[in-house]
């Protein structure tokens, strides 16, 4: 079985993101960039699938900056087996990326697909679904539990209400909740071995793909700020304040 | 032109992140019709026709569609869409689940999780877990959009007087198939629309200090909430995860109990009008956004506020 994994380069989760003063977005110069975290349970979950002989290739691809080839070299390092990366200046939408993402599919037939079920930059969640809509495949998404038999898996997705359990014939595509699994750490040596492995470097253009915007961010601004309030002494203070100050209870 | 709203329910009783919508779709139109797919549905039919500000109710009431599976409301959605200016959803499970392979079918690019309207084609949306707020604008035929329910104020359920129009079904066949659903039985009031909500972290321990927190609850009529490191943990099930990855909520009352407060888990709460934080650490950053910080070991604050509230009641009495 082949499996593809798409990652995305986003600032890191651990970073307090500041807003541009021209309001034109998120200041992301000399800031912290990791992998996308739910896209790191995606490719472990891939990676898994590899060391227990049921997965042979894994490919792991990512669509944005030149400096995105950081990010599937330590996708590289965690154990994937090459990369693609399609390079790009301009911030792609979840349906242009979709698009990109079934033109790497049609050419690397890959029997499943595994993202992250959001990024944590646009917090979008859509291009897991969006990527198994243009190719006509089944989805499971946000899953917390994969098993794979025979031309099938079964998942539990995780919904508002509990699970929710589904078996899809593949090839399918699959978005992954952080609770999937506990992604691996990179070991030096691999680190090392994964400068070797092959990345193949695909220019945006080149893709023949229609990604042209639909949507235009007029301005991004700072939420408005909570004030911090007061310390109260014990129990007793912090329920008469809600009773007769506040008068929530 | 008409607003389309997708209707969430379980074939029993429609949920209240339907009633979200339709005010956002009230919004941007006053002819508002609503899709309720399902089967043996004609209760929720019946209750969605009587929502308030709404004109037609499109039913669609076959075995095949029971489960709602994203594969099949995607196709009915595409199906109807040429009749609709804005197709809208609540950016539940549910909602996430469908609507982009709704709008990626039809090529249009789905605007996520909106917390207002400014106009028919401009609105804004939390990113970075609510710590940037942007303001978007669409140019495609068709507006895809899923709601953020806390952010739009409920429609009352009565007052309205639809039409229910049947819809045949004519479906591809799906690879999917269901297999069942576990939902967490609670007497509870539901998390994301709850007046009250108490919220346990990794403070709590295991499991069954959650007691500690559901007796309180039971006391204030509340929810029950978790952080993401307490779900991990497997003290709760992952319905009751609040945060950026989980559910938001915007109660009258949350209370934080043994939460550090990442940032992640802030942007699930940090719109709620009074914040309680009880946290033993004073360094904790819940206590920046909080209204009201006891700054206390929560093994004892707890069974105090249990025992306070019971005072509370008695003198109310």
């Amino acid at each position: 079985m082949k499996i593809l994994v798409a990652v995305k380069r986003v600032i890191d989760y651990n970073v307090q993101i500041r807003v541009k003063s021209d309001h034109s977005g998120v200041e992301t110069d000399n800031v912290k960039m990791s992998m996308n975290p739910p896209d790191e349970n995606a490719l472990e979950e891939a990676l898994k699938l590899k060391d227990s002989g049921v997965a042979s290739e894994v490919v792991v691809i990512s669509i944005g900056k030149e400096k995105s080839q950081d990010t599937i070299r330590s996708a590289m390092a965690m154990g994937a087996d090459r990369g693609i990366l399609i390079k790009t200046e301009d911030s792609i939408e979840p349906l242009g990326i979709a698009k990109l993402l079934k033109k790497i599919v049609e050419k690397e037939q890959p029997d499943m697909i595994l993202l992250g079920k959001q990024s944590i930059d646009d917090d979008s969640n859509q291009t897991g679904q969006m990527l198994s809509a243009l190719l006509g495949w089944p989805q499971g998404c946000f899953i917390s539990k994969l098993g794979v038999s025979d031309k099938k898996i079964s998942v539990s997705r995780e919904i508002d209400e509990g699970l929710e359990y589904l078996e899809i014939q593949l090839p399918a595509v699959v978005t992954c909740d952080l609770r999937l699994n506990e992604p691996r750490f990179a070991s030096l040596p691999n680190i090392m071995k994964a400068k070797k492995k092959p990345l193949e470097i695909l220019e945006i253009e080149s893709m023949e793909v229609d990604i042209s915007p639909r949507v235009k961010y007029l301005k991004v601004e700072e939420p408005p700020t909570r004030q911090r309030g007061v310390m109260v002494t014990d129990v007793k203070e912090l329920i008469q304040k809600l009773k007769y100050e506040a008068k929530v209870i | 032109m008409s607003v389309l709203v997708i209707a969430e329910h379980n074939n029993k009783f429609l949920k209240s992140s339907t009633l979200n919508a339709v005010k956002a779709a009230l919004e941007i139109n006053k002819n508002i019709h609503i899709l309720v797919c399902g089967f043996n549905n004609d209760e929720v039919a019946k209750q969605a026709s009587t929502i308030e500000g709404v004109t037609k109710i499109l039913q669609v009431n076959d075995i095949a569609i029971e489960h709602q599976l994203a594969e099949q409301v995607s196709q009915l959605i595409v199906e109807i869409s040429k009749n609709y200016s804005h197709i809208l959803a609540p950016s539940t499970t549910f909602g996430k689940n469908l609507m982009p392979r709704a709008a990626a079918v039809l090529d249009v690019s789905q605007i996520s999780d909106i917390s207002a309207i400014i106009s028919a084609d401009t609105f804004i949306r939390p990113i970075y877990a609510g710590n940037a707020i942007a303001t978007v604008q669409s140019s495609d035929p068709i507006k895809f959009i899923t709601i953020r329910p806390t952010s739009f104020e409920p429609v009352e359920s009565f007052g309205g007087n639809a039409s229910v129009e049947s819809i045949p079904l004519k479906l591809e066949e799906i690879k999917t198939k269901f297999i069942k659903r576990e939902e967490s039985q609670s007497e509870r009031p539901e998390l994301g629309s709850a007046r009250i909500v108490i919220s346990g972290g990794r403070g709590l321990e295991s499991a069954d200090n959650f007691k500690l927190l559901n007796e309180i609850a039971d006391k204030l009529n509340a929810a029950v909430g978790a952080s993401r490191a307490a779900v991990d943990a497997g003290y709760v099930g992952n319905e009751s995860q609040v945060g950026q990855t989980g559910k938001m909520v915007a109660p009258d009352l949350y209370i934080a109990v043994g939460i550090s407060g990442a940032i992640q888990h802030l942007a699930g709460m940090k719109e709620s009008k009074i914040i309680v934080a009880i946290n033993k650490d004073e360094e904790a950053p819940i206590f920046g956004i909080a209204d009201y910080g006891l700054k206390a070991d929560l093994f004892e604050a707890l069974p105090e506020i249990s025992k306070e509230l019971d005072l509370l009641n008695n003198i109310v009495k």
